[in-house]
């Protein structure tokens, strides 16, 4: 089943170092732990049985940013908050991907008002939205499937450029 | 992006809060958050350490604020309700009781009892969701993974019933004033029904892992112990007051919605420590069970809101039938309603505590102030008391154990 099938007689299968590297860095893609407000519980509800993000290799949640390679802004970001998610990004190795989850990362949500960010992009680069407030675990995952389509896209030429 | 630049912070500011020795560098002091995956929310605490003993410890909060008392003052009181969804994000159902009651009381408005009756049950449904995440998260903070997987499986039973009546796994405002947004589906009956049947099972599940496993008594017991009075004096609700020894439930001194005619008791323990707030917690599971159970069992037949136009908006059937109907429509959802200039408290008991909020009109349509007394800020408050003299491992267990949402400290 799976890559013998693509491997014919000869035991060996053709492709480039860049979509090979991309195809690696999509199945074990480590977010980081990290939550922010009500988006948080329906991230850790992605996580648990029901939904069990973990079909995607995504289970292994990391506590520290310089282990992680995702940042999952999940829930509303607010001005003192704001510097502390900053350093938490550049303490990321490369390369890394941010999603914003919910309408609050993504661009303030209901929250027009002097205490909220409006959207998180302000601070970081956001590789991806996610609308809802919060969306629900499946919404969450298409997200990361999205992001997982945008990898398996990148050159490495782009990435020397950046 | 300089904006968004971390400054260093110096212990200038903190200096009266910390000990002599911290100043001379004797003692250690170490920043916990605001990104740590066990403060559950975005909570600094600034530890001073004698080895691994802490000595004093210090919560700096604040980084979730949302400014949502002050959004609610530029919305008129329907419109408001939203905001209070999102305030306490465990406890989305209870906020908007209290919102709802606080309105239902400043305009004086009746509810009918099928809308109480469902109030009760969505509101029990949501303390036990709530217990479940508070079970999980502090399982996993002590390392007992297997219990938040189970926990998850069933606040998604949960979850389906609340989508079921609103429309939305979380941010519900199924609570309108003057009864509920519409009424139930058909399903509903028979989802809660298949709830309360298999849920006491999985209760004894819970406990069967947890309540007299060693390496969670090692943990717990003995840890964090809050006396009656230290909790009375830093207005500790909820089941951390009863923990140590002191019975004061809402639902039962103050009854709400119809408390009175349920039968249930008020689990409450002695010890104080972290261990009595969870046996505290898992028994109101059960209790939170049997009132559901009473209030589905004579749920009465009839309207869910009031028929009071000058509050409530009229049905959307009646709008194409009826002039004076689409003339309260109208009015209701541009305007809104003057409330009069007079000031209200009303209070639930959310699963942290007491919930209260204390709302404000001025004769017109949207609320002067808005405060809400959240259960969670009072609670921690007394935190920097009780860890002192244990170990940091163990402030991991206190702080699961006090079950703070910084949502609803910093709101």
């Amino acid at each position: 089943m799976g890559v013998e099938q693509k491997l014919g007689n000869m035991g060996m299968v053709t492709t480039t170092l860049e979509s090979a590297v991309n195809w690696a860095r999509t199945n074990a893609m480590w977010p980081m732990l990290f939550g922010l407000a009500c988006c948080a519980i329906e991230m850790m509800s992605a996580q648990a049985a029901d939904y069990d993000m973990s079909r995607f290799g995504m289970e292994l949640m990391r506590a520290s940013p310089r282990q992680s390679d995702l940042m999952i802004v999940a829930g509303r970001v607010s001005r003192k908050m704001a510097p502390v998610l900053r350093r938490l990004y550049d303490q990321m190795p490369e390369p890394k991907w941010v999603i914003a989850m919910g309408d609050c990362a993504s661009c303030g949500g209901v929250f027009n008002n002097y205490a909220i960010v409006q959207g998180v992009d302000e601070v970081v680069p956001v590789d991806v939205y996610v609308a809802g407030c919060p969306p629900r675990p499946e919404a969450l995952i298409h997200g990361v499937l999205t992001l997982f389509e945008k990898v398996k896209g990148e050159k490495f030429t782009d990435l020397a450029k950046a | 992006m300089s904006e968004y630049q971390l400054q260093e912070v110096p212990v200038g500011p903190y200096k009266h809060l910390v000990s002599e020795r911290a100043i001379s560098g004797e003692t250690m002091l170490l920043n916990m958050g605001p990104q740590h995956p066990s403060t559950h929310g975005v909570l600094r605490l600034l530890l001073e350490l004698d080895g691994e003993v802490i000595i004093n410890c210090i919560p700096d909060f604040g980084f979730l604020h949302t400014g949502i008392e002050k959004n609610m003052e530029a919305k008129t009181y329907q419109k408001a309700e939203v905001m209070s969804d999102r305030l306490d994000y465990m406890n989305n159902m209870g906020n908007n009781l209290a919102y709802v009651m606080a309105i239902e009381k400043l305009v004086d408005l009746d509810v009918p009892p099928r809308a109480q009756a469902l109030r009760v049950i969505l509101t029990e449904l949501q303390r036990i969701a709530s217990h479940l995440v508070w079970l999980g998260t502090a399982g996993l903070d002590l390392a007992a993974m297997s219990v938040f997987l189970y926990c998850f499986r069933e606040r998604e039973l949960i979850l389906d019933i609340f989508e079921m009546v609103s429309g939305q796994r979380m941010m519900v405002t199924y609570f309108r004033p003057g009864g509920v947004w519409r009424d139930v589906p058909v399903e509903f009956e028979s989802a809660v029904r298949n709830f309360i049947k298999i849920f006491p099972k999985r209760i004894d599940e819970y406990e069967a892992l947890l309540t007299k496993n060693p390496l969670w008594l090692d943990r717990m017991v003995g840890i964090g112990k809050l006396d009656a009075a230290t909790a009375l004096q830093h207005g500790v609700t909820g089941p951390m007051l009863r923990a140590s020894g002191v019975n004061w439930d809402l639902r039962k001194v103050r009854p709400y919605c119809g408390y009175e005619q349920y039968d249930f008791n008020i689990p409450t323990e002695t010890k104080g420590d972290t261990y009595a707030r969870y046996i505290v917690r898992v028994q109101e599971l059960r209790e939170s069970l049997k009132i559901v159970e009473q209030a589905l069992n004579k749920l009465p037949m009839g309207p869910v809101r009031s028929d009071n136009r000058k509050f409530v908006p009229p049905p959307r059937s009646e709008i194409g039938t009826s002039m004076e109907s689409l003339i309260h429509h109208f009015k209701l959802w541009t305007e809104g309603f003057p409330a009069p200039k007079a000031s209200v408290y009303s209070a639930v008991e959310s699963p942290r505590g007491e919930l209260g909020v204390y709302l404000e009109g001025d004769g017109g349509p949207k609320p002067y102030r808005v405060h809400w007394r959240t259960p969670s800020f009072d609670n921690l408050s007394v935190l920097s008391k009780i860890v002192k003299g244990h170990l940091v491992a163990d402030l991991i267990a206190i702080l699961a154990s006090v079950d703070i949402v910084l949502g609803d400290i910093d709101r």
